[in-house]
Parts: C-alpha cells; sequence; structure tokens
C-alpha cells in the first residue's frame, strides 16, 4: 500500500515504533503522556514562567534607538533593562581634538531637538572658563531663540506621547507648529534645526527686524494653536486613563535617582535652573516654575504643557526689553572677528589666525556650568590646561540621566504602559548616548 | 515563437519592466530607519508642510517584512551596524538603501572611534543624500531619483548593476 | 567662595581631617581634593548634613591627567536644592590601581555614571552591583577615552558585518 492511500484510521491503527522515540528518559511530558493515553494531563500554569522580550533598538515607540529587556511575567513586566550606545558617538573624545570653536557645531547634534539649548550651555561653560561675557544683546538673543527651542523640544515630546498612546493627530498638529519655529531658525540663524548659533562672547549673527516680527507672529498665534492641541487630550478619556497612575516616581526616589527637569518637577520639586542658579537674563524674567505633585505620566505631561506657555511669556519679554547694542565682547584675543573687518585690518586678520589656528587657549583649570535645558540639566565640565583645545570634556547629559529611572518606573506595570512611561520620559538618545 | 517573434526581441519584456518599474517605483513603502538628528528631518518630511504621500511613499513601515526601501536616517556606530545589516537582511526583495545624511554616507563630522564611516562599508547603497541634516526638499529628490533607479530597473535582476547617485 | 560652601568645606576639613587633600577655587567653582577611602563617608555627610544638604548627584566622571603618578581622577558633582550650591569632589587613583569605592549606596543615582566611567576608563568601583559597560559592546578590550586611545580607535576593535 503506497503512501497516498492510507487513510486516517490506518494511521490511528498503526503500531507506535517505540525503537524510533527518544529513550523514556529523554522523552517530555506532553510525549510521554500521549503515549501512556494519559488524559489527566496537567502542565504548570504556563504564566509562572518569565518571559524575556526584548524591544528595540529599532523601534518606533524608544525614540531612537533604546534598547530595553524586559522580563515579562505574563504582560506584567518584572524587570526592565534598557541598554544604550546604539548612538554612542564618541563626543567627549571628538571635543580633545577640536577647538573650542569647533565643537559648537557638535553640540548641535547633541540633543538634536533643541541645538539652541546646546550651543548656549557649551558657550556658557567656555565663557566661564575664559572669565567673558557676551553683551547684554547677545544674551537676549540667546534667551530668546533657547526658549522658542524649549517649545520646539516640547512640542515633540508633547506630540509624540501622544502619538505612541494612539492620538496620532496631535502629532501632525505640532509638527505643523514646530515647521513655522524651523522658518523662524531658517531666517534668523540659516539653518533648520542645527544652528551652531553661539559664538565665544556673543552670537553668530544679530537678529533682524524681519526675524523678530516672524517671532513675533509665531508667538501671537501659538498660543491658540496649542489650545487647539489641549482640547483634543485634556478631556479625553482614553488619554487620562492610559498616562494616569502610569510610571509613578515620588520625589524622593525622583531626586536620589537623579531625574531633573520636567520629570522631577513632575513629582513636585520645584528645582529649576533658570530661578536656582541663574544664567543668562533669566534672573531679568518673570516666570513661574512649574511643578506638579503626582509623579506620573499625566503630571509630566501636564508639566511640559504649561511650561510651554511659560516660554511664552518669557518670548514676549524678551521681545519687549530686546536692548540695542553690539553682540559681540570687545575680547580680540578670544572673539572671533567680523569676517567684513577681517579682509580690510591687519590686526583682526592676525586675530582670526591665531583664533582658528590655535584657539582660544583659555587658562588651565576646570569648571561646571549647568542649564536647565528642556529635558533637564545640561552641563558642560570642561578642563583646561591652557592649550587651544579642552583636555577633557564632560557633558553631564540629562537623557542619560532620566532614562536611569526607566527600570523603577516601569516595573509592576504592563507591556503597553511603556509608551506612555517612555514618552513622558521624553529622552533623546543622541544625548543620551554622546 | 509566435508572439516573440511578431512584436521583436524583447518586446515583452522590456514591457514587463516598464510596467512593474511603474508600479513599484510608486508604491516605495519605506523603512525609516531614524537613528539620529537626521530621523528629526524625515519626521518632517511626514509632516503637513512636506507631506510625503505626494510621492506615493507615506507608508512608513517599522517592520521590515512590509517595506521595500530603507532609509537609513542618521550616525550608524558600530554598534548599531550589525542591528541595520540584520534589519536590511529581513527585508523582502526587491530592496533598496538610501543613505541620508552625511553621517550614513560617510561618518560626517564624526571621526572617531565608534562611528562607522560610511554605511556603503557594509550595505548597497542606491542614493546617497548630501546634508547634515539634508532638508526634506532634499531627501525628496533622492527620493525622486530613487524612483528613476526603481523604473529602470528589470523584473528578474532588479539591481542590474546601477553605480550610486549623490544627490545635493 | 561664598559663606554656606566656605562652612560646608570647614566642617568637611574637621570632620575629615587628612582625607580632605586640598581645596582649590576656581571661577567660583570650589574642588574638594578628598582620600580615595574617605570618599563614602564624605558623600554620605555631604547628603545627610544639616546646614546643607546635597540630596542631588549631578554627575560622575572620571579624567585621564596623563601624569605619572595618579594618572586617573573620578570627580563628583552633587548639587543642593536648599542653599543652591554646587560642590566638586575629585578623588585621584593611580593607574595600576584605578579602583574608586562606589557610591551607589549613598545615591542610587550614581550607579550609570559610575557604569559610564568604568566603560570609559577602565576605573573599577567596588561596591557597584552592575558594573558593566554601558556604551561600548561587552566583548570591547579598551576603554577609549583614555588619551592614549587613539581618536580613531584600534583598527579591527570593533566589527563590522560583511558586505555581502
Ligand atoms: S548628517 Fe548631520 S544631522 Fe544627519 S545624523 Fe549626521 S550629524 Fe545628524
Amino acid at each position: 500500500m503506497s503512501d497516498k492511500t492510507k487513510s486516517t484510521q490506518d494511521y490511528f491503527d498503526a503500531p507506535i515504533l517505540t525503537d524510533q522515540l527518544p529513550p523514556k528518559e529523554k522523552r517530555t511530558k506532553l510525549l510521554q503522556a500521549l503515549l501512556d493515553m494519559d488524559p489527566d494531563l496537567s502542565f504548570d500554569d504556563p504564566l509562572e514562567n518569565d518571559m524575556i522580550l526584548n524591544m528595540g533598538p529599532s523601534h518606533p515607540a524608544t525614540h531612537g534607538v533604546l534598547r530595553i529587556l524586559l522580563r515579562l511575567d505574563g504582560e506584567t513586566i518584572v524587570s526592565a533593562m534598557p541598554e544604550l550606545g546604539y548612538l554612542h558617538r564618541g563626543y567627549e573624545k571628538i571635543a580633545e581634538n577640536e577647538t573650542y570653536h569647533e565643537f559648537i557645531t557638535h553640540t548641535d547634534r547633541l540633543d538634536y531637538l533643541q541645538p539652541v539649548h546646546n550651543n548656549v550651555g557649551y558657550i556658557l561653560a567656555v565663557e566661564k572658563l575664559l572669565g567673558i561675557e557676551a553683551p547684554p544683546r547677545a544674551q537676549y538673543i540667546r534667551t530668546l531663540l533657547a526658549e522658542l527651542a524649549r517649545i520646539s523640544s516640547h512640542l515633540v515630546g508633547f506630540g509624540v506621547m501622544a502619538m505612541d498612546v494612539g492620538a496620532m493627530t496631535l502629532l501632525l498638529w505640532c509638527f505643523r507648529e514646530r515647521e513655522k519655529i524651523h522658518d523662524i531658525f531658517d531666517l534668523v540663524v540659516g539653518a533648520r534645526f542645527t544652528t551652531s548659533f553661539t559664538r565665544i562672547g556673543g552670537i553668530a549673527q544679530d537678529i533682524t527686524d524681519e526675524g523678530l516680527a516672524a517671532i513675533r507672529a509665531f508667538t501671537d498665534q501659538f498660543l491658540a494653536r496649542l489650545d487647539e492641541g489641549e482640547r483634543l487630550l485634556n478631556r479625553n478619556r482614553i488619554f487620562f486613563d492610559r498616562c494616569r497612575n502610569v510610571g509613578v516616581i515620588s520625589a524622593e526616589d525622583a531626586l536620589a535617582i537623579g531625574l531633573t527637569g520636567p520629570n522631577l518637577r513632575g513629582s513636585g520639586i520645584p528645582l529649576d535652573l533658570r530661578r536656582d542658579n541663574p544664567y543668562l537674563i533669566y534672573d531679568q524674567l518673570d516666570f513661574d516654575v512649574i511643578t506638579e505633585n503626582e509623579g506620573d505620566s499625566l503630571a509630566r505631561y501636564f508639566v511640559r504643557l504649561r511650561e510651554m506657555k511659560e516660554s511664552v511669556k518669557m518670548v514676549y519679554q524678551c521681545l519687549e526689553k530686546l536692548p540695542v547694542g553690539p553682540v559681540h565682547a570687545h575680547e580680540p584675543k578670544k572673539v572671533l572677528p567680523r569676517k567684513e573687518r577681517i579682509y580690510t585690518r591687519m590686526e583682526e586678520l592676525i586675530h582670526d589666525f591665531m583664533i582658528v589656528n590655535h584657539g582660544v587657549n583659555p587658562p588651565s583649570g576646570e569648571v561646571y556650568h549647568a542649564i536647565e535645558s528642556s529635558k533637564g540639566q545640561l552641563g558642560f565640565h570642561i578642563v583646561s590646561r591652557g592649550e587651544g583645545h579642552p583636555w577633557r570634556l564632560k557633558i553631564r547629559s540629562p537623557s542619560f540621566c532620566n532614562l536611569q529611572a526607566l527600570p523603577m518606573l516601569l516595573k509592576g506595570h504592563l507591556l503597553s504602559d511603556i509608551l506612555a512611561v517612555l514618552g513622558s520620559l521624553d529622552p533623546v538618545m543622541g544625548e543620551a548616548d554622546k | 515563437m509566435g508572439l516573440e517573434s511578431a512584436l521583436g526581441e524583447g518586446y515583452l519584456t522590456t514591457q514587463l519592466d516598464a510596467l512593474v518599474g511603474w508600479a513599484r517605483k510608486n508604491s516605495l513603502w519605506p523603512m525609516p530607519m531614524g537613528l539620529s538628528c537626521c530621523a528629526i528631518e524625515l519626521m518632517s518630511a511626514g509632516d503637513p508642510r512636506h507631506d510625503i504621500s505626494r510621492f506615493g511613499m507615506e507608508v512608513m513601515r517599522f517592520s521590515p517584512r512590509q517595506s521595500d526601501v530603507m532609509i537609513v536616517a542618521g550616525t550608524v556606530t558600530y554598534k548599531m551596524a550589525h542591528v541595520v545589516r540584520k534589519i536590511y537582511d529581513q527585508m523582502a526583495e526587491p530592496r533598496w538603501v538610501i543613505a541620508m545624511g552625511a553621517c550614513a554616507s560617510s561618518g560626517g563630522m564624526f571621526r572617531s572611534y565608534s562611528v562607522v564611516q560610511g554605511i556603503d562599508q557594509f550595505l548597497p547603497v542606491d542614493v546617497f543624500t548630501a546634508g547634515c541634516p539634508p532638508r526634506p526638499e532634499n531627501l525628496f529628490n533622492a527620493l525622486i531619483k530613487l524612483q528613476e533607479i526603481v523604473q529602470q530597473s528589470s523584473v528578474l535582476d532588479y539591481r542590474n548593476s546601477n553605480e550610486p547617485i549623490i544627490v545635493s | 567662595m561664598n559663606n554656606v560652601l566656605q562652612q560646608t568645606v570647614d566642617s568637611l576639613r574637621a570632620r575629615f581631617g587628612d582625607a580632605v587633600e586640598e581645596v582649590r577655587e576656581f571661577r567660583d567653582d570650589v574642588i574638594v581634593v578628598v582620600g580615595r577611602s574617605a570618599i563614602v563617608d564624605v558623600a554620605t555627610w555631604l547628603r545627610d548634613n544639616e546646614t546643607c544638604p546635597f540630596p542631588l548627584c549631578e554627575d560622575v566622571f572620571g579624567i585621564d591627567a596623563w601624569t605619572r603618578k595618579q594618572r586617573f581622577e573620578v570627580n563628583y558633582h552633587f548639587f543642593s536644592l536648599t542653599c543652591k550650591q554646587r560642590i566638586h569632589l575629585k578623588v585621584r587613583v593611580e593607574e595600576n590601581d584605578p579602583s574608586v569605592p562606589s557610591i551607589t549606596g549613598v545615591y542610587p543615582g550614581a550607579g550609570w555614571y559610575e557604569r559610564e566611567t568604568f566603560d570609559m576608563y577602565g576605573i573599577t568601583f567596588p561596591g557597584h552591583r552592575d558594573l558593566r559597560r554601558s556604551y561600548m559592546p561587552e566583548d570591547f578590550e579598551y576603554h577609549p577615552l583614555r588619551k592614549d586611545y587613539p581618536l580613531m580607535g584600534i583598527p579591527g576593535a570593533l566589527p563590522l558585518p560583511k558586505r555581502g
């Protein structure tokens, strides 16, 4: 009888060839039970066994190239382990090999959602090392653009978080607003978002009236647009249910694990370096430090939302108070001279040559300067040995430290809550991995 | 044989190539391999203003199995290169690669120990896009160039030895 | 140096004596060099003292000073929320014994920073529960931020997939 003509019954009737099976001690429980025709076969609860799930590094919800290893019990997260380094670009090593001016462009790419903050933070550290200060107009313009950048960064945080929990519309609306900010940067700085705007002792170029008008036009309409977006979410049951009481962290834990920025303020600790350790002209501006007490994803979302409104307030104040005057400090040996003067004057040509070729040669010593970026405390520690390039430059990146809280925040939640938690932490991997 | 000889040598296959190429080029599904800053511009490309769907390409798939073209947007480190390659290997043929930005094309401004100096060291690249980051318009430029490549590809051998194109 | 920090430094000196090796000031930043064995006690005291507690550990990082004696330095930044001050501690270690007791017991947030320092400089932190590399792959042999590691890396140290 060939195989084709065998009926199903034949298969059932055929004797089991035990010699082709694995020996008794090697058989699985299921196989043995089948052989014994044991009707009371029972298994242990499969959910008792943990499962390891790998998330990332290429996953739409991990904000770049974060990888998280999860130990799951059913759908509940037993433990989570983030793994970094997929975007480690060696910034600190690069900095040791470049002059202080050259590294400005690199700072753009640290937290690429808000390059101006990185520019400002870095340049303030360098200026502190050199012991110089930019003139008031430059300070105001830096503040102005930094606050705009904060809005654009929070917009992404806002939109992406909404998208992660299922509200796609908001992301598109946020990007519409971001485009307008990009246009402003295009006009004022000359690049959409890799701004490289600051220079030692000043800024790349003065802001024109056209630029100021564009900023004013943007801010005038922004609050209404934000309100529209807010209305989509703030009374949305689905959004609330997914974010409330998810990823809760108490004030003590948040401080101990080293959260900063909106994430820390979401737990009720009013630490804001703009107020507590003022730099630029923040001590002359009137703004509130936003805090929420719940410490969950929703609280962090509300902190960001309300911070955008504070930023708008600050932009208006800067526009109002913007003084006239130079935008470069008068420090010929440290500040790059203007191009038009290089071509016509001897001294400027020499200074330009010296600064470009040998760098600014700050005194030896070490300084640390931190600013409040939209992600948290962004600090630069520079060790100088009197050479044109830093001996060591350490970047204290807020996202790196905020991510450290992830295992704590995720523990005990469901798999789908990762999105709400990650979205509310708002990490940027370019900065976390350096 | 009847039809072939009546219509001339290779007529059918070239016509089929043209038809399939046309169909393929207008329904490219990108796999956004967003790694760093360039990924933000990639997202901008999909925003209401730039609207990538005008090119039939808005169907961003995060699953390699469903996509035709991988847009490598950002800095590829040695650690990530293995992942990128693995994802590329999972894509079904025909598949194409766009290197978006200076970093993906050549390592860009990162001359350092951990950054791969150009993804063409481990991936076949079809279009290199200049810029740091390339503006969304330049990405579209790259996509249109890629559409031309796809149009010219043949059914049987889709990668008919095209030199990579550089757009700027 | 302002009053609060001066007071803190004075108390540190009084309490830990010789363990406070040096106090430096540059552009208003105060750097306190402490002995390796005292770092955990100093950190605990800084966190818990009454006058000016420093509950936030902002940063831990290494420096390769490239000197024959005491080549590596481990640095700590602490921030005080109540008096809005920052203090910078520094511990120097020898090249042939680069290890500093971990302060993760005092500041859990220092955990990843110490991992990063280990990754970049090869400085170990006894007492750290999970001291792995944080950025580079696990099987990478070098410590890239050491001054003797070239900027462009050592060819072949990090493998690439085949182009195929
Ligand atoms: S090319 Fe420029 S913008 Fe793009 S990833 Fe590289 S550094 Fe970032």
